[in-house]
């Protein structure tokens, strides 16, 4: 993880701070890291050297900052490099003069072709488009069901017929045409990139439709096999650009950057769930940071976004930092968070967060339940004055809770330790200050742009460095931030109805 | 000290996404309703297709025909070798140039070590395998590259061989339940698709469930299987609740005399609480007399790569897997990450996939995945 990946190189380039620059030598070893640390992502080994070598000629000879340790000062030139590499050329749609543009997706079986071509119709209609969704999967038993059901649900068309992928591809191209749809998107069978036959049918479905996009579908989770994958099919088709798929998990996506390295082509669009509407254009930064197990805090606070309903979010960091945050507001926002999956590894996609929490934190949670628990079996007085709380009803809350006095006494303190730690120096400046710790605070400033509305009070003071923060946090100028949820902000989540029991 | 953690984690995100959510989003960055994104020159007339040259080696996989009816004749199960060895290249490539050494010097052991990554099996077991190898050369035990290979060989296959083999529970008391879970894509429904067709020809009655009540005709795709092996299957309402499903079938097989429920799940990322919970109680369900669970099996794909320990370390926890289904080894990929799978967590492999048919499954065999790696 980041943190573990940071501290290992400070541990390597610590003594280096007097020397004023980094030596050969002085890199190796940390470059020997930084290969380790790629490889765990499944970056291509090939791939991986490569980028070692041009991090090494981005960082031997240059001056140590003054704001960075060595160590981050390589993993940020480590990040910038893996920027580099995944980003370049955007790959920016346009539309072909002579309607429809064609979309073709190819890729391996199970890689998320029909859900993705669900998602880009979407997308598309989104953009104001009327596409058309091919089914030319033939292969897959219900391949075509599946994509009609997706279909309806994208409000898109589907057309297919029991024939053969070349045949159905160009029909639906015929259709397209006939109805005036300006986009045909065409599913095609996962394949083997060594199977001969399969190859040259989907060339063939290429040649009866001539997409003017041709995507690779690839699932991030994907190992060393992506480079040979990549290659075969840009080799048959000609790839336009890349999705990746399945980017909710947590798969470190080396894949991304051995793909892109390869075959040299943008990586187009990132899916990011089961639902028609976790799909967007792909963000090379984040994507970086995530291979580096540095943690996507844009990705997560999206998430949350999604999740979170935006009154009590708002609602929760007021009372914080106005200082009013109480056991009430904790239970509240500690039923959002859950909403995000596994406290652990939230924590891990965290900044700022030190590296012996990180390394115990497959945080079991059912200690996070038991917390809950807790404080569920206070009064509503209780947790409003958890001072009052003596003797004998901690008893009362442990045995309601299934837990102990002393579990119910090391909350509350701990509790008061978290509020107190989260106003005293260093603990948010930690994590809104430089460095690539600074995640947050470009987060922030990204979102507040320029900062127009009057803020949510105790902003003011957050960018002042009434929190202790040496410097204020950039992007915010006095009064930034927006004052209140947005309007109906209650959030409900898009897409299927959630069977009892269970929910996604 | 992990509860303050727990404390400050949810403090953290709580004031980092209520000041983000207070806030509203800069429109630049978005794209708006018919808006393009500004324009770099992007191909507006279709390329050609360009010129393949012949591929090397492989034969092509025979396509399989869509049936109509069940079809009764278990046909050649695929030698898993035969179907690996689609795939010489790398691997085999470097072993081959390190045998042809007589001394093994730093460049036999980089080849050794990228060999072994390309295979998926990841730096920390590949270190460990190479450390103890070195060791071995050191004190004198091992001598030459031959005798580094042979020993590597060996090591790999005692790492995947397992006390208990390769076999799948079964009992005769009442019905016995084969749980498939796994993330999405892996190939859990074709998997149960195979199983079926090789449990009936042994002789037992099976039956299926759909217990994959989310996936957009998921419950059809399971259809066709049944009918294409002949088997019977319950089926729920979309949306509906999975374990329902797999109680009903339960039940019908007490009822019917059903040996085995092949119970199909929906793909899920272990990352998912919410989902692992369902999976939990879809187990807990299916272990309610008379059904009793006696496999559960994690679905894996050979293409993944390390986070195929994840998985596994995961759905370990989660419902207690008792192996590992390898599919898709008919492709490039070496599926090297089940080394570790087995290494760190005592899962063995019990099956392996290779191809989309309902004949393409074999027990696993560690010596043949071994050798296919070497050969």
């Amino acid at each position: 993880m980041f943190d573990a990946l940071s501290d290992r190189l400070e541990g390597i380039l610590g003594r280096l701070r007097s020397r004023g620059r980094l030596s050969d030598a002085d890199v190796d070893e940390a470059l020997r890291e930084i290969r380790t640390a790629l490889l765990e992502a499944d970056v291509d080994v090939g791939v991986a050297r490569s980028l070692v070598d041009g991090i090494r000629a981005r960082v031997v000879g240059e001056d140590l900052s003054k704001s960075l340790s060595p160590g981050q000062q390589v993993v940020k030139a480590v990040h910038d490099q893996l920027v580099e590499v995944l980003g370049g050329e955007t790959l920016r749609l346009s539309y072909a003069s002579a309607p429809p543009t064609v979309v073709l997706l190819a890729g391996l079986q199970g890689s998320g072709k029909t859900t993705t071509s669900a998602k880009l119709a979407r997308w598309f209609r989104q953009q104001g488009r009327n596409p058309l969704l091919v089914g030319a999967d033939l292969q897959r038993p219900a391949a075509v069901e599946q994509l009609r059901i997706l279909g309806e649900q994208a409000g898109v068309p589907v057309f297919s017929e029991p024939t053969d992928p070349v045949a159905v591809a160009a029909g639906g191209l015929r259709e397209a045409q006939r109805l005036g749809r300006d986009v045909l998107i065409v599913d095609t069978a996962g394949r083997l990139a060594i199977d001969e036959a399969l190859m040259d049918e989907v060339r063939r479905v290429s040649s009866a439709v001539s997409p003017h996009y041709t995507f690779l579908v690839i699932d991030a989770m994907t190992g060393q096999d992506a480079v040979a994958t990549a290659r075969a099919f840009h080799d048959a088709l000609a790839l336009d650009g890349v999705i990746l798929t399945k980017l909710d998990g947590d798969a470190r996506g080396g894949a991304a950057l051995s793909v892109k390295e390869v075959v040299g082509r943008p990586i187009a669009f990132a899916s990011t769930g089961e639902r028609l509407a976790d799909f967007d254009l792909f963000h090379p930064d984040r994507m970086a940071s995530r291979i580096l197990g540095m943690g996507d805090v844009l990705t997560l606070i999206e998430q949350a976004e999604r999740e979170f309903d935006h009154d009590v979010a708002a609602e929760g960091a007021t009372r914080l930092l106005e200082g009013r945050f109480t056991l009430e507001d904790f239970l509240s926002q500690l039923q959002q968070v859950k909403k995000l999956g596994s406290l652990g590894g939230l924590l891990a996609l965290m900044p700022g967060v030190p590296k012996e929490v990180k390394q115990n934190a497959n945080i079991d949670d059912g200690q996070v339940a038991q917390v809950e628990a807790i404080i569920r079996s206070m009064t509503r007085r209780e947790r409003a004055e958890p001072g009052a709380i003596d003797g004998s009803r901690r008893s009362r809350i442990a045995r309601g809770s299934g837990t102990t006095s002393q579990d119910v006494n090391q909350l509350l303190r701990q509790f008061k330790e978290a509020q107190q730690l989260m106003r005293s120096p260093g603990m948010l400046g930690g994590m809104m200050g430089g460095g690539a710790k600074g995640k947050l605070a470009q987060a922030l400033a990204e979102r507040m742009g320029d900062g127009s509305d009057p803020g949510v009070p105790g902003l003011d003071s957050l960018s002042t460095g009434a929190w202790g923060s040496e410097r204020a946090v950039p992007g915010l100028g006095s009064g930034a931030g927006g004052a209140k949820g947005r309007p109906g902000s209650k959030k409900k989540k898009g897409g299927r109805v959630t069977p009892k029991g269970g929910g996604r | 000290m992990l509860a303050l953690w727990i404390v400050l984690a949810v403090v953290l995100v709580t004031l980092v996404v209520g000041l983000v959510v207070a806030v509203p989003r800069r429109r630049r960055g978005r794209l708006g309703r018919g808006e393009v994104p500004s324009a770099a020159v992007a191909p507006v007339t279709a390329p050609a297709p360009a010129a393949v040259p012949a591929p090397p080696t492989p034969e092509p996989l025979e396509a399989e025909s869509p049936d109509a009816g069940p079809e009764t004749d278990v046909g050649a199960a695929p030698e898993l070798r035969e179907r690996m060895g689609k795939t010489r290249g790398l691997f085999s490539g470097y072993v081959r140039s390190l045998r042809s050494r007589s001394s093994v010097d730093d460049q036999a052991w980089d080849d050794l070590e990228e060999a072994l990554l390309r295979a998926d099996v990841g730096v920390a077991t590949t270190t460990a395998l190479l450390e103890d190898l070195r060791a071995r050369v050191r004190d004198g035990e091992l001598r030459g590259a031959e005798a580094v290979v042979a020993a590597l060989r060996e090591d790999l296959r005692r790492s995947l061989d397992t006390t208990d083999g390769n076999g799948l529970a079964f009992d005769t008391e009442g019905p016995c339940v084969w749980l498939f879970v796994g993330v999405n894509g892996v190939g859990k429904t074709t998997t149960i698709g195979k199983v079926a067709r090789r449990e009936k020809a042994a002789g037992r009655s099976v039956l299926l469930a759909a217990g994959d009540t989310f996936r957009a005709a998921a419950a059809e795709q399971l259809e066709h299987w049944a009918q294409r092996t002949g088997v019977e299957i319950v089926r729920g309402a979309e949306g509906g609740d999975p374990s329902a499903v797999v109680f009903d079938a339960v039940q019908r097989a007490q009822a019917r005399g059903n040996d085995l429920v092949l119970a199909d799940t929906a793909g899920r990322l272990h990352t998912k609480v919410n989902l692992v919970e369902e999976l939990k109680k879809i187990r807990r369900v299916a272990d309610r007399p008379p059904g009793h669970v006696t496999e559960v099996l994690l679905v894996l794909d050979a293409t993944t790569g390390q986070n195929g320990l994840t998985q596994a370390r995961q759905f370990l926890d989660a419902v207690g897997v008792t192996g590992v289904v390898l599919t898709k080894l008919d492709g490039s990929a070496k599926g090297g990450i089940v080394i570790a799978i087995q290494r760190e967590l005592g899962l063995p492999v019990k099956l392996v996939g290779l191809g989309e048919g309902p004949d393409d499954l074999v027990p696993f065999d560690a010596d043949e995945f071994v050798a296919a790696l070497f050969d």
